[in-house]
């Protein structure tokens, strides 16, 4: 199984994300955001950085990129999308996820150790774990804030939509503390925290990560 | 050549710790007029001669697709005398 991971320019974490790919047992392809060729991949990852400085809004210009237009038609059809951290807000950006990341409500870069707690394991890219688990991941942004208006928080609720939350403390003023959402169909996923980043004990926090990575390859086999 | 404006600025439902931000700061400076404070931004685009109606219909389209994000943000375009 072939998972595709996109460079913007300005992206920092497509290595660990291919990293992460590889040693959850799938082969990780690099993908560059100006060629319009999906190589083709069974899966996308759009990892975390700061593509295109993100200037104007996070993930505003990356979104027009000629790969971005292969994705959303790949996704529309039903191809399994991780957006981790700015992917994220890429795919918000994309209209492929509702609702937007903003400023952290205090305004703060964080960077730290997160405990999620895992909500719906019914994903392509979450079936690695139980609902309800909990996992410590890092958490890395500036603006991680999840927001959107009451319609679209009633909707993603009652559809069972949010993925994870975070536990404990709001760390960045998210409705909900939503820390990542699915689309309908449950094959695009957008995640503020890294689980790139905790793949195996020795580089992370925990290999509690790694199940994002090993759920892709069950989506596959079903 | 005319200079077309497009002001953006979050929904007001939509929390702006920037503004928030600069609200508390202003009263350290000795500044105590202001209520709340929204931070947004401003485009100023130069095009040759006056507008044409599809010209402004076209920035308008420019505007909700790429310089505002209509989930969050509000805007307004306008012709600048």
């Amino acid at each position: 199984m072939r998972v595709g991971v996109i460079t913007f320019p300005g992206t920092l974490d497509d290595r660990d994300a291919a990293r992460a790919v590889n040693l959850g047992g799938a082969e990780a392809v690099s993908l560059w955001h100006a060629d319009a060729d999906l190589k083709a991949v069974d899966a996308v990852i759009l990892p975390g950085g700061f593509s295109y400085g993100d200037y104007l809004r996070c993930g505003a210009i990356s979104r027009f990129a000629p790969v971005m237009k292969l994705v959303i038609e790949a996704a529309g059809k039903g191809m399994p999308v991780l957006g981790i951290c700015n992917g994220f807000q890429v795919l918000c950006e994309s209209h492929l996820l509702p609702g937007a990341l903003t400023r952290n409500s205090d305004l703060h870069f964080l960077c730290r150790d997160q405990e999620i707690e895992i909500i719906n394991s019914e994903t392509a890219w979450t079936s690695s774990y139980k609902k309800g688990e909990k996992i410590v991941i890092p958490l890395k942004n500036g603006e991680g804030s999840f927001q959107c208006d009451d319609n679209t928080l009633a909707m993603l609720e009652g559809e069972g939509r949010v993925i994870a939350r975070y536990v404990g403390e709001n760390p960045n003023g998210s409705r909900n503390l939503i820390a990542g959402i699915t689309n309908e169909r449950g094959n695009v996923v957008g995640l503020m925290p890294h689980p790139e980043h905790a793949i195996d004990e020795l580089t992370g926090p925990t290999a509690q990560g790694l199940g994002f990575f090993t759920s892709i390859l069950n989506a596959m086999v079903k | 050549m005319a200079k077309i404006v497009v002001d953006v600025m979050l929904k007001p439902e939509i929390l702006d710790p920037q503004g928030n931000a600069v609200a508390s700061a202003l009263p350290r400076l000795g500044f105590n007029f202001a209520k709340s404070v929204r931070q947004g931004k401003r485009f100023e685009i130069e095009i040759e001669g006056e507008p044409t109606t599809a010209q402004l219909a076209e920035i308008e389209k420019a505007a909700e697709t790429l310089l505002s994000n209509p989930v969050i943000e509000n805007f307004v375009v306008r012709v600048e005398k």
